[in-house]
């Protein structure tokens, strides 16, 4: 099962890098921004897929990894001189946390490590003090909440509701360039072929195997000797680094960040493309981020209201209907299609 | 043994395809019709102009009358013939109060639909946003709202008030009728902060005195505090710039703690006639607010305008501010086209320049230098029936000075 | 010193409110361990009903009788949402019980289903629902020290919904079948209980419960679709900070939050207030994680 699926995901890759030769300019840079979202859906399905922890707030770790980008950005534009938003909010010297984002690299490294060492606190405390299921659930929720009043409350330091905009150029390469744009959209898609392929060793290991036993039945495995919380631990911190590297992939394709990507709304919208796609699969995440976030660039287009119901309806019936997703949907398609005798040509009908 | 292998291969394959395919119809899918469309664009009949708010979020609340206002103007200049003798063809997009998404649909408009020009955003967040998409892109945006200043994009053209058009001339009138003590209270986020950053150089200038300075979060419900901290603090004036819900709290709230307008002078700038439906025209009547223009201002063209409004879109409905001020930048960009004879981009710029049009507020005319307007400003009372009565006016128009450039003690604000 | 009496009030209005938009919650979530996303919805179901009978009442009654509008509509308030809750329950809660984590994600969707059906109801704007006018004004001690009617009479509401609460949980036969199902569901089911129809109505009352408290935030502020968003995390704060499964936890957790915030805002600014609240108690969670109130169980997960 699991080697079909890893042929799927190279199917997409090999889709996702054949993109631009059919798509326009804006819709290939769109594609960019949904890839950015896979990249953070495959972590999120690894915490909850996995290692069935619900984090209701995962916005927070890829604002940071956003912010952390879009800091370094609006340094570079600003070309020496102090950032515009901080200068009409009163500051006159640069803040000394700004500092280390002048460096495109330190700035880059830093969209990982800020994300993660939060998540190290929180989950540290948490998980710790064995605080589970819905419980962190809530807390999470609350996390976000925290983090958004706190973003747009620090107007001078972050640029308030307006989040970061306006940017120029990225490591020295102008962001209007069609050649910049499309070396961002192949830096993003490579960076989703190493996250999955990073993610998809993890989970063959036997490190997989103790993830999804948490997830089965917490205190047996703390029964048979395991610490959970370590693992636990270890896992938040990495989908919260894997959710920074998609916010530092978002911010250059995209243009801007602001506080309304960290909220609640975002964050829950990222539970949902794990499970239309189907959680517990790693492809799956891929497939969901995409699939959902294409429908909603389309939907919404011409049809706002319809968009609300959509989702909402989606949300109920995955839930209800197809817990597993369209991973779950195609592994039992397949399974059926292939019981009776002649199949093949059904299946690419289906298909 | 090889060939059922194979077999397996190859189905697993079409699956893939499938999945990408059906990702990237879905992608190109509304955009299948693009292509048709620009191929015909140069000969056909229309002219393509977008249209960008929130029709969905918490911004619908304000930003679904002005797209209104957008669409009986286009009607209009329609049925009158259209323009360079083709009809204008408005492409709605929804900015869903998400500035991300407001970026990504500007994106969209320009380089999918090429349209000619935008009319959209409200919140200064939006217009943020969508400005490096604007400027790259080589877009034009009419800009509809009262803002904070400090800004003036060659891509942007603003038909709401600049600070000197609404907050400088209105903290002014207050110090001179009302008193010195001053209590500001906004919303959080960069308007508010902005406009009572000037607010205080002016206040430290003409011998204002600051009593505080307090923010609450977008969406905040509850006023209690902050009316305590305003009756503990006994200001002369309370000068409002919050925005959205968080009005309809903070007024029906001032009322329940027994404040009026008769103990305390309230002065708004983010409060007109469509949000005063909102708080309720009793819990609003008597207090303050600054504008360009009312639903009761006293023009033929604004009586014209009222009707017209009412007539298409319900008599429930009432026109303000950003309506008009929507309303007119329609206007302005098809006289500007008509002029340039043309819609490219840096000829109708060009030929902006000190257009002149009769707006429901009066003559209003368009300042070359910093794509603003000029326009007369207003001092008004919600009386009863939740209309506005102008108490003071300019007069005249004011120029647009968006950096505060002819005012002393405005000196540190823009650097 | 006035100034310090009426923050005292103000703290108490605060935590009244958190109150009574979270009695609901600790029934729903304390008691059946359903995390209900659209709680908030069902407070906006109840502001809406509100909003109904008002015009019902402005364009059909009597005028002298306006004024008691608000009087119906708290029963109304209560009924609508109620029964909303009851059809929630059975059409799609009963399939998640014992998957909180996956009825967290289906809630949500109905909450955003219902905040688009309002909208395309009652329109994108929001509506203004007018106070009944025995409820203006206030009561005057002194010139700097005057308490809200309507502050008043939501804080007289509350206590009311919780008296309501504990009778019908621990005196009626209603409230005892309740926590018998809670307790011990299969020896409840044995002793010739209906579990379902339990499930259904306990389900149905607390959120007829949401549905007073949005009755009651039409006196404060505006209603409109997503006024149950700027609640929920704050009343899911209650419940958890008070103890999840005890009625008294959420009023204990209600006070504290209630007050804490105005504190701090007080003395701080209202964003400030608000992070220092949410992060204290976060903290608080790690040292004691069932809440201020625990109920000792020997059950484990």
């Amino acid at each position: 099962m699991k080697a079909k699926e890893e042929m799927v995901f190279i199917a997409i890759l090999i889709g996702l890098a054949l993109a631009p030769l059919f798509l326009s300019e804006f819709r290939t840079n769109l594609l960019g921004k949904f890839v950015a979202y896979a990249i953070l859906a495959i972590g999120l399905d690894l915490i909850w897929g996995y290692t069935g922890i619900l984090s209701l707030g995962h916005g927070v770790y890829f604002g940071l990894g956003g912010y952390a980008m879009a800091m370094y950005l609006k340094l570079e534009a600003a070309n020496g001189k102090l950032p515009d938003f901080m200068s009409w909010s009163g500051l006159e010297v640069l803040p000394w946390f700004w500092q280390p984002f002048a460096n495109g690299a330190a700035a880059m490294v830093l969209a990982i490590l800020i994300p993660t060492g939060i998540a190290l606190v929180i989950g540290y405390l948490t998980f710790k003090n064995r605080i589970q299921g819905v419980y962190f659930s809530i807390l999470s929720q609350a996390l976000a909440l925290i983090f958004v009043v706190l973003f747009v409350g620090q107007q001078a330091y972050t640029g308030g509701t307006n989040g970061l905009t306006n940017y120029k150029s990225i490591m020295g390469l102008p962001l209007a360039n069609d050649t910049t744009k499309l070396v961002l959209y192949y830096v993003a898609v490579g960076l989703l072929g190493l996250t999955y392929y990073l993610c998809r060793v993890l989970v063959n290991r036997r490190i997989g195997k103790i993830l999804i036993a948490i997830r089965d039945g917490e205190n047996r495995v703390r029964f048979s000797g395991y610490n959970p919380a370590a693992y636990k631990i270890f896992v938040y911190c990495l989908s919260a680094a894997i959710a920074g590297v998609a916010g530092a992939v978002f911010v250059p394709q995209v243009g801007i960040i602001s506080p309304a990507e960290m909220g609640i709304v975002p964050s829950i919208e990222m539970i949902i493309w794990v499970a239309i796609g189907g959680r517990g699969t790693l492809v799956g995440a891929v497939i969901g981020a995409i699939l959902v976030n294409a429908l909603k660039s389309g939907v919404s287009e011409s049809f706002p209201a319809v968009w609300s119901y959509f989702i909402g309806l989606a949300f109920v019936a995955v839930v209800l209907f197809m817990p597993a997703g369209i991973v779950g949907l195609a592994r039992k398609l397949a399974r059926r299609l292939r019981l009776p005798g002649s199949k093949d040509v059904k299946a690419g009908e289906a298909a | 043994m090889t060939n059922s292998v194979w077999q397996m291969l190859k189905k697993r394959l079409a699956a893939a395809l499938a999945v990408t395919l059906t990702a990237s119809v879905v992608l190109t899918g509304c955009s299948s019709s693009q292509p048709a469309n620009q191929a015909a664009s140069p000969a056909s009949e229309t002219i393509k102009v977008g249209i960008l708010h929130s029709l969905s979020g918490t911004m619908a609340i304000s930003e679904v009358s002005v797209k209104d206002a957008e669409l009986m103007a286009i009607e209009e200049i329609n049925a009158a013939g259209g323009l360079l003798g083709k009809k204008i063809e408005p492409v709605i997009e929804d900015g869903a109060s998400n500035w991300t998404t407001f970026a990504e649909k500007a994106k969209k408009l320009l380089q999918q639909d090429k349209v000619a020009t935008v009319f959209g955003c409200w919140t200064s967040a939006s217009r943020k946003a969508v400005l490096p998409v604007f400027e790259e892109n080589k877009g034009l945006l009419w800009y509809p709202v009262q803002y904070e200043g400090m800004e003036s994009s060659p891509n942007i053209f603003y038909t709401g008030a600049a600070p000197n058009q609404q907050i400088v001339p209105a903290v002014e009138w207050l110090l001179q009728n009302k008193g010195k003590k001053m209590f500001l209270l906004g919303s959080d986020y960069v308007f508010p902060r902005t406009a009572n950053k000037i607010i205080k150089e002016q206040l430290k200038a003409m011998g204002g005195e600051l009593i505080a300075e307090e923010y609450t979060p977008l969406g905040h419900t509850d006023y209690s505090t902050i009316i305590n901290k305003i009756k503990a603090s006994k200001p002369d004036v309370v000068f409002n710039t919050l925005n959205g819900d968080s009005n309809v709290a903070f007024f029906k709230q001032l009322k329940d703690a027994g404040i009026t307008a008769k103990d305390l002078t309230t002065c708004s700038v983010s409060v007109a006639e469509e949000e005063v439906r909102g708080i309720g025209a009793a819990n609003m009547e008597g207090h303050l607010v600054s504008w360009n223009y009312y639903q009761t201002t006293d023009t033929p063209e604004n009586k014209e305008f009222v009707k017209n409004y009412k007539a298409k879109y319900g008599a429930d409905r009432v026109t303000d501010d950003p309506i008009e001020a929507a309303y007119i930048a329609v206007y302005l960009w098809a006289e500007a086209v008509k002029k340039a004879g043309t819609t490219d981009i840096e000829q109708v710029k060009e030929a902006a320049k000190g257009i002149e049009f009769k707006a429901p507020e009066g003559l209003v005319k368009i300042e070359g230098e910093n794509q603003h307007i000029w326009k007369p400003v207003r001092i008004g009372e919600v009386t009863a029936d939740g209309l506005i009565k102008e108490i003071w006016s300019t007069g005249q128009t004011v120029r647009p000075d968006p950096y505060l450039k002819t005012y002393d003690w405005a000196k540190g604000l823009s650097n | 010193m006035e100034t310090y009496i009426l923050q005292l009030f103000n703290g108490i209005s605060v935590s009244s409110i958190y109150i009574l938009a979270a009695l609901g919650l600790a029934i729903t979530f304390g008691l059946m361990k359903v995390i209900n996303m659209a709680h908030g919805e069902f407070i906006m179901i109840g502001a809406y009903a509100t909003y109904v009978m008002q015009n019902i009442f402005l364009h059909y009654v009597d005028k002298s009788l306006f004024g008691y509008y608000f009087v119906a509509a708290i029963p109304v308030a209560f009924l609508v949402a109620g029964a909303m809750g009851f059809l929630l329950e059975g059409a799609v809660i009963k399939h998640l019980y014992g998957r909180p984590l996956d009825s967290i994600l289906a809630t949500w969707g109905i909450s955003l289903v219902l905040q688009q059906l309002a909208r395309s109801i009652f329109g994108a704007p929001n509506v203004d629902v007018q106070s009944p006018g025995w409820l203006e004004g206030a009561l005057v001690i002194s010139q700097g020290l005057q308490f809200p009617y309507k502050r008043l009479f939501i804080i007289v509401l509350v206590i009311a919904c919780i008296i309501g609460v504990f009778v019908f949980l621990y005196k009626s036969k209603y409230g005892i079948q309740i926590r018998a199902v809670m307790q011990n569901r299969a020896m409840a089911a044995s002793l010739g209980i209906n579990t379902r129809l339990v499930d259904a109505y306990t389900f149905a009352v607390g959120s007829g419960i949401a549905g007073i408290a949005g009755c009651a935030l039409t006196l404060l502020g505006s209603i409109g679709s997503t006024v149950g968003t700027y609640y929920i995390v704050d009343t899911f704060m209650v419940v958890v900070l008070g103890g999840v499964g005890t009625l008294l936890g959420t009023i204990a957790g209600g006070l504290v939050i209630g007050t804490a915030n105005t504190t701090f805002e007080f003395f701080t600014n209202t964003s400030l207030g608000k992070v220092l609240v949410f992060t204290l108690v976060i903290l608080f969670l790690q040292w004691r994680p069932k809440g201020l109130f625990t109920i000792n169980s020997r059950s484990l997960d």
